[in-house]
This record gives structure tokens, sequence and C-alpha cells, in this order.
């Protein structure tokens, strides 16, 4: 057909044009596929990560995105149950434990294999060890290994030879690791990346294996023992991971992919999940909680995790100096009230630190909420409803809801105690330099568990301890920890950890305030993914189902 | 003209010059460390650490150094909190995402804000001029992270024709483009609008319209150049800010740009990064006004002169 002028035609043109814009907008015309949707048929999982990883090497980073991504790229001695995380062969098939339970020999499987095809011996292993313990790595990290022989002085250059250290190569396939104490929570913390082993040759091509800035940690470089492999990492924009062909229990692993995406404001994480382009959010903005409880419940996820949110108390600073004082600033908290009408996200109100049932473990002695008790600490201690005691400072870093928190707790201070309290907030770096500097009274912490053992909370008030940042110092705790650490009964044990939380409840350098929850969305098709305090999840037991 | 682009350039140096000496020492001054994390190293370790990294040399010395090898290779030096990548190597990967970003988001502002100033100008006091114009009054008063997550609600989660964050496909630029462009879309249409209805009012118009001149004549030929003046002018500060002001959108749309690095580099105190970012931000802002002032010179004869 032809046109009757060149007028008409354009105009037409721009008719078509202007129609298909409008239609290609409508609802009524059909939806795309969904990145999820896709994922499913490909098996390709969609992941939402928090931040960008700093690095995928596990001998410098700490962070718990990164873990998440060298999850799927390395494998360690031992690897979890996906259920409760109980240790299970990984590259050790086998281990044996000497009688006085201090001395590991772990035997190599002989088909685990790096993913350039090499096999992966107890050398390995040996030299990734020496590398984090290496002072000038600077591992942050390093002192997972201190329950070796010897690790943590060579970690601080008072050993040069590293040969002294408690870890021996027997043949390839066997590696003996020799204990200071008998450590009953070791096998746990084998799970964690320091414990991961890198492939030494790869890192020295790509740079000085012993300090940072190393360049091996790129898609082409990277050489892992996992059941995935690095494809593709883009800055800011996601990491791609695809089913390694060499790793050795390749037939279990389902996923054909699994794609990493650091999205971090979890409103547009929350966003991207609506439009069908994540499997799992990294966590849940909290004024979305209460709208999926009420109209989608089926995708949401709460469960307890291994983190305490808690005050820690400048005990070098009047007037918290005095414990009565700090114990009435304790009992005066109305958890019940900042768990559900503040945080309001499933979270346990916490009157000890521990998180219950941390590796069997649940401290008895629980602090109270008792508001006469309370006024009559703060009598004797010279305040008699309130009178006269200074302002107390609570220091937080700024975040609205660490905010709303202090302000739920400075009105009860106030209200029940007649303490006044000035709120001061900080940008992030500012109040870790406040709070390692003790230039502070009272301010908000939070600590999560680096492995399922009531010591990952309790060694923190040690003196000289790097975490304690509380001024507070006490021999009778130092020495219980010494003791729980060489007790060999675990039941013994835990009853050592229960005097010593008790000493620190009495003694209240830190005030718990609830035991928080992990919160996020998670797809139905996801299977293999279950809830746990540590929130690890092994990907190789993963596999997407559609609902047909 | 030449002239006045080197004479501009050469301005530009000391400029540069003071903007990293001036974030160098600030930077410095900064309470807190890239590596004071919440675990903090022990003392030994930190010594290790920044030894590597230069920083356990005396400040003077510290600014000497980045500045020896800024000047002679280019080098900002290896960034602090992404261990493995050198700031180069990062800048390289995300600067182009946000200059297309800021490049989309003017060419959207532009298209439709001079569609919309020059109707309303032709049709004054009707509907076209009023409903552009109020959009247009809406488009500067509501900021971007409004508009942002409203267009994604709709268009990605409602009717489902996009993704709702990232930067993979084609499409993933229309949303992001649009949120970035819709201030200074609805800034350029009212400047133009403006611009224009005083042209329109000139004798010369008149005189135009008096010989039989088309309406398509009158606006391309003699009123385009004139009306425009006031919106070349805005154009240089509208581009500085279009590419410097992309963090919200960024965030929203988790877009892989360098302005999540500009913030992220001062929360982490990683000195190399938000030396670099600052560095390449202030040359970006002296060559978009230098851009600026020559097309407003090359339009605007009046300047000529006066050059």
């Amino acid at each position: 057909m032809q046109f009757a002028s060149k007028h008409l035609s354009r105009r037409r043109f721009v008719h078509c044009l202007g129609a298909a814009a409008t239609f290609s907008l409508l609802p009524g015309c059909a939806k795309r596929e969904t990145l999820v949707e896709v994922g499913d048929r490909d098996l390709v999982l969609h992941l939402g990560n928090g931040t960008e990883p700093q690095d995928i090497d596990p001998g410098v980073v700490t962070g718990v995105q990164e873990y998440h991504i060298m999850m799927s790229l390395l494998e360690g001695l031992v690897s979890e149950d996906p259920v409760d995380l109980h240790p299970v062969p990984g590259v050790a098939e086998r281990w044996d434990v000497s009688p006085d339970r201090r001395v590991y020999t772990f035997h190599l499987r002989d088909n685990a294999k790096w993913s350039n095809g090499e096999p992966v011996t107890a050398r390995d292993f040996l030299e990734t060890y020496q590398r984090n313990l290496t002072p000038s790595l600077g591992y942050e990290y390093s002192y997972m290994h201190f329950v070796v022989k010897n690790a943590e002085a060579y970690n601080t250059g008072k050993l040069t030879d590293f040969n002294q250290c408690g870890y021996k190569v027997i043949d390839d396939r066997t590696l003996e690791v020799t204990l200071d104490n008998p450590t009953p929570y070791f096998l746990s913390l084998l799970l964690h990346h320091s414990w991961y082993p890198v492939h030494m040759p790869t890192l020295r091509k790509y740079g000085d294996p012993y300090q940072r800035g190393n360049r091996w940690t790129r898609p082409g470089r990277y050489v892992g023992n996992g059941s995935f492999v690095l494809a593709k990492w883009r800055v800011n924009d996601v990491i791609e991971v695809r089913k390694s062909p060499t790793y050795w229990d390749r037939e279990r692993v389902k996923l054909n992919a699994i794609r990493f995406y650091p999205i971090e404001s979890d409103d547009t994480e929350e966003r991207a999940f609506r439009a069908g382009q994540l499997h799992i959010t990294y966590t849940l903005p909290p004024s979305k909680i209460e709208y999926y409880k009420t109209n989608n419940a089926a995708v949401l996820q709460i469960f307890p995790f291994l983190t305490t949110y808690f005050y820690r108390v400048n005990v070098t600073k009047p007037p918290v100096n005095d414990k009565r004082v700090r114990k009435a600033l304790a009992m005066a908290i109305d958890r019940e009230s900042i768990v559900k009408d503040i945080v309001k996200g499933g979270e346990i109100p916490a009157f000890n630190l521990t998180p219950p049932g941390t590796a069997g473990y649940t401290c008895r002695a629980q602090l109270r909420e008792d508001i006469a008790a309370a006024k009559q600490l703060l009598a004797e201690a010279g305040y008699p409803d309130g009178k006269g005691m200074p302002p107390v400072e609570i220091l937080y870093n700024t975040l609205e809801s660490h905010r709303t928190i202090a302000e739920a707790i400075q009105e009860m201070w106030k209200t029940k105690l007649g303490v006044d309290a000035r709120l001061v907030n900080e940008e992030w770096k500012v109040y870790l330099d406040s709070q390692r500097s003790l230039n502070y009274q009272v301010c908000r912490a939070g600590w999560t568990g680096d492995y399922d053992d009531p010591n990952t909370f309790l060694d923190l008030w040690t003196t000289g301890s790097g975490n304690n940042e509380t001024g507070w110092s006490n021999p009778e705790y130092d020495q219980l920890i010494v003791q729980a650490a060489a007790t060999v009964d675990p039941q013994q044990r835990l009853e050592v950890f229960q005097k010593a939380e008790a000493l620190l409840m009495d003694e209240m350098p830190i005030i718990p305030i609830y035991f928080y929850t992990r919160i996020y969305l998670q797809r139905p098709e996801v299977k293999g993914w279950y809830s746990n305090i540590l929130d690890n999840h092994p990907y190789k037991y993963m596999s997407l189902e559609a609902p047909k | 003209m030449l002239r006045f682009i080197l004479k501009r350039i050469l301005e530009a140096i000391p400029v540069l010059f003071i903007v990293a000496t001036i974030t160098f020492f600030l930077l410095h001054r900064m309470p807190g460390g890239p590596f004071d994390t919440e675990r903090p190293m022990t003392p030994e370790v930190k010594k290790q650490v920044e030894a590597y990294y230069g920083l356990d040399k005396p400040v003077a010395q510290q600014y000497f150094n980045y500045m020896k090898r800024l000047v002679l290779h280019g080098d900002l030096g290896m960034s602090q909190k992404y261990f493995g990548w050198s700031v180069n190597e990062l800048l390289a990967g995300s600067l182009p995402v946000s200059l297309e970003l800021g490049l989309e988001g003017l060419l959207f502002a532009l298209f439709f804000g001079l569609l919309a100033g020059i109707i309303a100008s032709l049709r004054k006091n009707t509907a076209s001029d009023y409903v552009p114009m109020s959009i247009a009054t809406l488009g500067i008063c509501i900021p971007n992270f409004v508009t942002g997550p409203l267009l994604i609600l709709v268009f990605a989660i409602y009717f489902g024709q996009f993704n709702a964050s990232g930067w993979n496909f084609p499409r993933d630029r229309i949303l992001p483009a649009m949120t970035l462009g819709l201030y200074y879309m609805a800034y350029i249409s009212r400047l133009t609008r403006g611009g224009m209805l005083e042209i329109l009012n000139q004798d010369f118009i008149r005189t135009a319209r008096a010989k039989g001149a088309s309406e398509r004549r009158i606006v391309w030929k003699h009123s385009l150049r004139g009306g425009l003046l006031s919106v070349v002018s805005f154009l240089g500060p509208a581009v500085s800010g279009i590419v410097t002001g992309s963090l919200v959108v960024e965030l929203i749309f988790d877009i892989p740009g360098a302005a999540r690095f500009f913030v992220g580099a001062a929360f982490n105190r990683d000195g190399p990064m938000l030396m670099g970012t600052t560095l390449v931000y202030a040359v970006l802002v002296v060559v978009m006004n230098l851009l600026a002032d020559v097309v407003q010179i090359w339009m605007n004869p009046r300047l000529r002169f006066e050059e």
C-alpha cells in the first residue's frame, strides 16, 4: 500500500509509534518473564547479598557478605550440615582425635581438587594457615587460629619459626593439628573462612601472598576448591559463580549458578524482590515487616540469630563506675516494650549476654527488671530518686533504629528512676573511635558469634581483649575463661561459663537489651535453605523447584 | 576562542591542585581510619597494615608521595576498602556508568524540556501551556527519592515491564534516566518557555510574521537561538549536577556507578578513593563549565565581542 502523501505517512508513523509506546505500558499486555522465572528454569539462584564485598580472599576479609560468597568457592577440612550446621566431612573425609583431645589428625580425600584440576593437599592447608598468621598480612581473624599451639606467638612476631606451630603435614593427604587446650568447639571453628585453604601458587602469581592488595581474586584467576567457581565479578553490580566441574561432590550440586547482588538499600532490594529479580533478600526494611506479616507471610522469614544487642558501659567514668548505678540503669529498661513497640521483628528480650541455646548453653543468671530494687540501688549509690546524679550520655552510631531505642531508654530512665540521659550520635568511624578510646559513658553495641559456642561471647570481656572496650577488668573472670578453655568435660566446661556470665551480669559492664533475629524474604521454590543461628547456608544442598 | 579555552584550562590546574591539597589534609583531620572496624585489629597487626599503605609516615610525606604518584603516573593508589583493587580500576569501571546515566538523563531532560517549553510558549495561556507547566512545577518540587520508587512501583512492579533495579539490559536505563532527568527537564521547560516568550514578543518576530514567514520558520530560524540562551547558561551547572548528583538515583536503582564510591569513601575513610573521586568530579565540573561557556559564546554574539 502506498501512502497518499509524505505528510500523512509521517503523521501515521508518529501515531503508530505513540500507540506502540502506550500499549507496551498497558496492564493488559503480557508481563515479561522475570529473572527468577528464568532462574527457576535454568537453576540459577538470585541472591541479595547486602554490600559490595571488600574482597573474596579468605585471608583478608571479615564480613558476612564476603563469607556468603566464599562459602560457594572454597571448602575447608570440614563442612557444615545445612540444617543444624554440625560439622560434616569436607576436604577431610575423616579425622582422629587423640585421647587428651589436643591432637586432631585429618585424612584428606583423594578426589578433592582445585578448580584448575590439581589435587588439594595437606601442604595447601599448611601454607594457607601460615599465610593467615603472617604478621605482615594483618589478618583480623588470625585469632580464630589461636587455639592452635604457638599460633598466637607466630602471629604477634614472638616466634619466627612456623615449624614450631601446631600444624604438621604427615603426608600429602594427612594433616595434624595440635591444640593448646582440648577445645570442644574446634570442629565448629573449622567452618570459619579463616580455615579455608587458598591456592598459594595462584597468589604468588598475582602479587605478594603475604600482603594485602593481591589481585588473584578476579574471574579467570581465582582458583578455589568449593562447589562453585567464580565466573563474573562486576563491582557494585553482581558476582556470579557457576557449578564447579572439578568439585569432588559435584553430583550433589543441583544449582547451575548463583548470582550475588550487592544491593545496599534495603528498600531497593525489597522492590527487586517484588519485581521478581531475587529469590532471597539479604534483609527487609523494618517498616515492611508488618505488611508482610499480614499480606504475604509465606515469603517472610524470621528466626533467631547468634547476635546480641547491648549497651557497653564505661566503668572508668562516674557515675557509671559504680556497679549499683549500672545495675539500676539495666533494671529500669523495659525490654518487652522495646522489642514489641520499636524493633518489631520477633526479637527476644535479653536478660543476659549469650543467646539462649548457644551450643547447648543457656545462662541461668538472669537480670531482673525491678523498679523498686533499681531505686533502692540508686539510693545506696547516693542518688535517691536520681537526685544529684549527673546526666548519663548514651552514644550510638547514626542510625534511625538506634536513635529510637536510645530515646525509649532515655524516657524509661527519666520516668522510672529520675535519671537524665543525653543522646549523642556519631558517624560510624567516629563512634568506633570514641568506643575504642573509652570516650563515652554508655554506648550502643552488638556482637555476632563467630562460632556456635558461648566462648565467642564471653572471652570478649577478659582483660586486654581488643573487644572489651568498657575498661572493665576482673581477675576472677579472666581466670574462669582460662579455666573453661582447659576443661575437658563438656558439661563441666559449660558450668564454668555459667559462673563467668553470672559474674559478668553482677558487675554489669554491659547491659543486654535483646537478641537479634534474621529477617528476610524467600521465595517458596527455594529448597534446601534452612534457617539456623549462624545464618550459613551451604549452597551445594540447595535447589529450585518452581510450582507447576 | 582557542586562547580563551587554553586560558581556562591553565586556570583549572591550580584549582585542582588546591582541591587535592585541601581534601588530603581534611581527610587526615577526620577521626577514625580505614582499618578501624567493629572487631579491632591488635596494635601489632594494625601497624603492619598501615605500614603497607604508607600510613605510618608523617602526613607531609604521605602528601608528597601521593602527589608525586598522581602527577607522574596518574596513579590514584590502592583502595583501602576494596583490598584487591586500585582506585584507577574501580573508577574506570564505574565512571562510564555514571556518565552514561548522566548523559541519558540529560538527553531526556533536554528533549522533553525543550519540547514542552516551546509548545507552551506558542500556545500561551491554553491547556497546552498550563498542563506541562504545572507538571514542570511538580517536577521541580518532588525529590527524586520519591519519583524513583514511584516509577518503579508503577512500571516495574505493577505493570512488570521493567526491572526494579540493576544495569544489565538496555531497558534498565529508562527509569533511572527519567528519575534523574525529571528535575532538569522541568527546569529546562520553564526556562525555554520564558526565553521563547521574550523573543516571540520582539519586533523582528512581528516583522517576520508580517512578511508571511511560516510558523515553523519563525520558531526554528528566528526564535530558538535567542530563546534558548538562558537554557544554555543553565546547562553548565545542570550537567555537573546531573553527573555528580546521581547518587540517590544510583542507590534507588542499584546502579554500579561512581557516585556510590564518592560517598562511601568518606564513610569508610578510604583515603585514596576519596581523593580519587573528589579529583575526578572536580575535573568533570571544570570541564562541563568550560563546555557550557564555549557553547554560550558560540550562541551569543554579544559575548564574543567581550572576549
